[in-house]
C-alpha cells in the first residue's frame, strides 16, 4: 500500500447554532490507528465526515494523503436488489475483488434482497464494500452496531490487518475496539 | 471511466426503465395512456373539437407522467449514502446527474413517443398531426427529463419534497408546453426548433444545478 496521512489542523464543526468541538487536532501516519470517543452528539460523526471531505469544517483543515474508504450507518447498497448484484455495482466501479465475501461470510447471502439483511449482516455487506475499494484511509463510524461477537472480532482482525499494511483506520466508536496501538482521542476535551 | 459511467447508466437503467419493483416506465406510460382515453369521455364524442385539442392533452399527460418517477431520481441514493461514496471515489455529482438525465429520458421519452401513437387515435387527431406530436415530443422530452432532475435534487431531503417536486416542474415545464403543443396549432416546425432550444438549455443547466443541490444536501 501506497504511503498514507492524514492530519486534522484545529478542527472546528458547528451544527446549527452550536459549536460541537474546537481546536482538534492530530496526524496518523501510514499503519497507525486512532478512535474518537466521546457520548452521544458529541460529534463524532460529524468529525468522520469533515475528515471525508464530505462536510465542511466550520474551523481548521485537513490534509489527507490517500484514498478514503467510508463506512457508516448507511450501507450505500441498494436495499431491492439482491447482495450479490447490489455489490457488484461497486466492483465494477471498485475494480475486482478478491475474497472478501467469504472473509465476511456473506456467500451464502448473495440470493438475498438487501433490505431483508439484518443490521449486522448490513454492516459486514458494507465492510465487503470498503474492502473492495481497496482505500488506503479507513474512516469507520460506530462499525461494531449490531454485530455479534464473531463480527466485532472479525471488524477488529480486518482493521489490524489493513493497518499492518501500511493504511489508516479511524473508528468512531463508543464500544471498546482491540487494535494493537490503538490510539484514543477524547472529544470530550475539544468540546467548546 | 467510460466503463464507470456504463456502470452508473446501466444501475440507472435498472432502476428507472424496468424498475423492479417500483414500476419502471409501466407507470408513466399507463398514465399517459389512461389520461389519453379519459379525455374523449369527458369532452364528449364531438370528433372535430377532439382533434383539434387532442393534440395538447397529449402534450398534457406527456408532462404529468414525467413528474411520476421524481421522488425515485436522486432522493433513494441521497438517503442510502450513494452520493457520498461516489464523491470519495472521485466521481462527481455533475456526472452521475448527467447520467441519471440521460437514463430518466430513456425510461419515459421514447416509451411517451410509442405511446403517443394510440393515444392520437383515442383522441382522433390524423397522421400529419402526429407526425408534429411526435416531433415535438422528441424535442421536448429531454428537456422535461432534465427538469425532472433538477427539480428533484433541489427538493432531495425536504419533506414532503415529492409533492413540492411535482408542483415546481408544472410551472418551469410551461415554456416547453406552449411551444410543443403550440407548433400544433401553428402547424410548423418553429415550434419544435423553440422547444428544442429549451429543451438544450435545460440539459445544460441540470447538471450544475442539480450537482450544486446535492452537494449541499448532503452538509
Amino acid at each position: 500500500m501506497q504511503d498514507c496521512r492524514i492530519a486534522a489542523n484545529t478542527l472546528a464543526c458547528r451544527r446549527g447554532d452550536r459549536l460541537l468541538f474546537r481546536a482538534l487536532s492530530f496526524a496518523l501516519s501510514s499503519g497507525q490507528a486512532l478512535q474518537l470517543v466521546g457520548a452521544n452528539g458529541i460529534g463524532k460523526s460529524s468529525l468522520i465526515r469533515i475528515l471525508a471531505g464530505l462536510a465542511p469544517a466550520y474551523a481548521g483543515t485537513v490534509e489527507r494523503t490517500g484514498t478514503i474508504g467510508l463506512v457508516d450507518e448507511r450501507p450505500a447498497l441498494d436495499p431491492h436488489k439482491p447482495l450479490g448484484e447490489a455489490l457488484g455495482f461497486w466492483q465494477r466501479i471498485d475494480g475486482p475483488a478478491d475474497n472478501e465475501l467469504a472473509q465476511l461470510g456473506l456467500s451464502a447471502l448473495l440470493d438475498v434482497p438487501v433490505r431483508y439483511l439484518s443490521t449486522g449482516q448490513k454492516k459486514r455487506a458494507a465492510l465487503a464494500r470498503l474492502l473492495g475499494q481497496k482505500a488506503a484511509i479507513w474512516l469507520l463510524d460506530e462499525p461494531l452496531n449490531g454485530l455479534d461477537t464473531r463480527g466485532v472480532a472479525l471488524v477488529e482482525a480486518l482493521a489490524a490487518e489493513h493497518c499492518r499494511q501500511g493504511g489508516i483506520c479511524v473508528i468512531a466508536s463508543h464500544q471498546p475496539f482491540n487494535l494493537p496501538g490503538l490510539q484514543r482521542l477524547d472529544l470530550l476535551e475539544h468540546v467548546a | 471511466m467510460s466503463a464507470r459511467l456504463f456502470t452508473l447508466l446501466r444501475r440507472d437503467l435498472g432502476l428507472l426503465l424496468l424498475g423492479g419493483r417500483r414500476g419502471g416506465a409501466t407507470l408513466p406510460v399507463l398514465f399517459f395512456l389512461a389520461v389519453a382515453m379519459l379525455y374523449p369521455f369527458a369532452v364528449g364524442p364531438d370528433a372535430p373539437l377532439l382533434a383539434r385539442t387532442g393534440g395538447g392533452v397529449i402534450w398534457v399527460a406527456a408532462l404529468l407522467a414525467a413528474i411520476l418517477p421524481l421522488d425515485r431520481l436522486i432522493e433513494p441514493d441521497l438517503e442510502q449514502g450513494m452520493f457520498d461514496q461516489w464523491a470519495l471515489r472521485g466521481i462527481s455529482e455533475e456526472l452521475i446527474v448527467a447520467v441519471r438525465v440521460l437514463a430518466h429520458w430513456l425510461s419515459f421519452g421514447p416509451p411517451l413517443m410509442l405511446a403517443a401513437v394510440p393515444a392520437s387515435a383515442l383522441v382522433g387527431i390524423d397522421a400529419d398531426k402526429l407526425r408534429i406530436v411526435e416531433l415535438g415530443l422528441l424535442a421536448g422530452t429531454p428537456g422535461l427529463a432534465a427538469l425532472g432532475v433538477m427539480v428533484a435534487a433541489l427538493t432531495a431531503g425536504l419533506r414532503g419534497g415529492a409533492a413540492l417536486g411535482g408542483l415546481l416542474v408544472i410551472p418551469l415545464a410551461i415554456p416547453l408546453l406552449v411551444f410543443g403543443a403550440g407548433s400544433l396549432a401553428i402547424g410548423g416546425e418553429s415550434g419544435i426548433a423553440l422547444t428544442a432550444a429549451f429543451s438544450l438549455v435545460l440539459l445544460a443547466i441540470t447538471p450544475f444545478a442539480a450537482g450544486a443541490a446535492i452537494r449541499s444536501a448532503r452538509g
